[in-house]
């Protein structure tokens, strides 16, 4: 139905799917933690829901990163 | 400030750079830059930093120096365990470069103590590990329009940009810290060492380029990288007119902690 660009790779989209079914797709780990910019814009969290993705779409997954020290101590 | 003849011999490499020059790196003496937890990005950032001959270099951490931090915090030694890191990284810097003044700050940053630390600086370098550390460093950054460089790394990936005024900040991107319950299984994540000083060192390349004005700052770009394919990558992000502490109606306007995520719990136990 569709190509999109997730995280500077091609995807092709068999259907028109929402934001949090891309998400769920690309298997994002903490989905909870993660900002989306659709075509340069940023995706407020309260729009995942009624976000749609269509053909020519592109998308970054941005993850909050810390200092990597967790749980060592 | 005039060099002498033996400082113009030790940056005789930044100086034979056509950017910078015996100008630049007279800014670079001329800089004060607080560098934000002497931990796995502060390590390298501040080595490149008192190298470079930053005249001030600032270093706040309340932290001790533990075993397990020595894989990757290498301005850290196995003498130093038990330490204060700040007592052990001033050590480090003046061994490597007597030119630079050392401040330290033994204490962790907080909301009482943030505007009144970073007043003193340039530049600022976040090389903490906790989110709402993170996120206070940039609300007091933004208050205080004073320029920084944010750091993250997570097993093998890393990511960072640098914020000036009118420019993307971190709640930009992010907004604020994620919730508590998004973060267990980073209570098991762990990091490669040499992640740290990849990242570190970048944020100690901003902030050389800030002093000098040399070339273009990670201004509205996010750089990611994964050490795995070893692929980079930016990300052009936007100032958001709706971000809480830099848009046009800021509902965040003072300082405030947010709650500890759980990564400073300890890891569940079956």
């Amino acid at each position: 139905m569709g190509k999109i660009i997730v995280n500077d790779a091609l995807q092709e989209l068999s259907a028109l799917l929402g934001l949090l079914e891309l998400i769920a797709l690309n298997r994002v780990l903490q989905p909870d933690m993660v900002s989306v910019q659709l075509n340069g814009e940023f995706v407020a969290r309260e729009d995942f829901a009624s976000t749609q993705i269509v053909d020519g779409d592109v998308v970054d997954f941005l993850y909050f990163m810390g200092g990597g020290a967790y749980g060592l101590d | 400030m005039d060099l002498t003849e033996k400082q113009i011999e030790r940056y005789s490499r930044h100086i034979l750079l056509q950017d910078v020059g015996v100008e630049g790196q007279e800014r670079i003496a001329g800089g004060r830059v607080l560098v934000i937890g002497a931990g796995g990005l502060g390590a390298p950032a501040l080595l490149y930093l008192a190298a470079a001959g930053v005249g001030t270099l600032g270093v706040i951490d309340g932290d001790t120096v533990d075993l397990s931090n020595l894989q990757r915090q290498v301005i850290h030694f196995t003498e130093d365990v038990g330490r204060a890191k700040v007592a052990s990284a001033r050590e480090k810097i003046e061994r490597i470069n007597p030119d630079v003044q050392v401040i330290t700050h033994q204490e962790f940053f907080t909301a009482d103590n943030a505007l009144d630390i970073i007043r003193d600086y340039d530049f600022v370098v976040d090389g903490t590990d906790s989110f709402p550390v993170k996120f206070l460093i940039n609300d007091a950054c933004v208050m205080a329009r004073k320029p920084f460089s944010h750091g993250g790394i997570l097993r093998f990936e890393g990511q960072t940009f640098t914020w000036t005024p009118g420019h993307a900040c971190y709640r930009c991107l992010f907004g604020g810290p994620p919730p508590a319950n998004a973060v267990p299984t980073c209570s098991q994540a762990g990091v490669l060492g040499a992640i740290a000083g990849m990242l570190g060192t970048i944020q100690a390349a901003e902030t050389l380029k800030f002093l000098t004005g040399v070339g273009e700052l990670l201004t509205d770009r996010l750089l990611t990288f994964n050490a795995k394919s070893m692929n980079f990558k930016t990300v052009s992000v936007r100032h958001r007119d709706g971000c809480p502490v830099c848009g046009a109606r800021p509902t965040i306007t003072e300082l405030v902690e947010s709650e500890q995520a759980a990564c400073e719990l300890k890891p569940r136990r079956p």
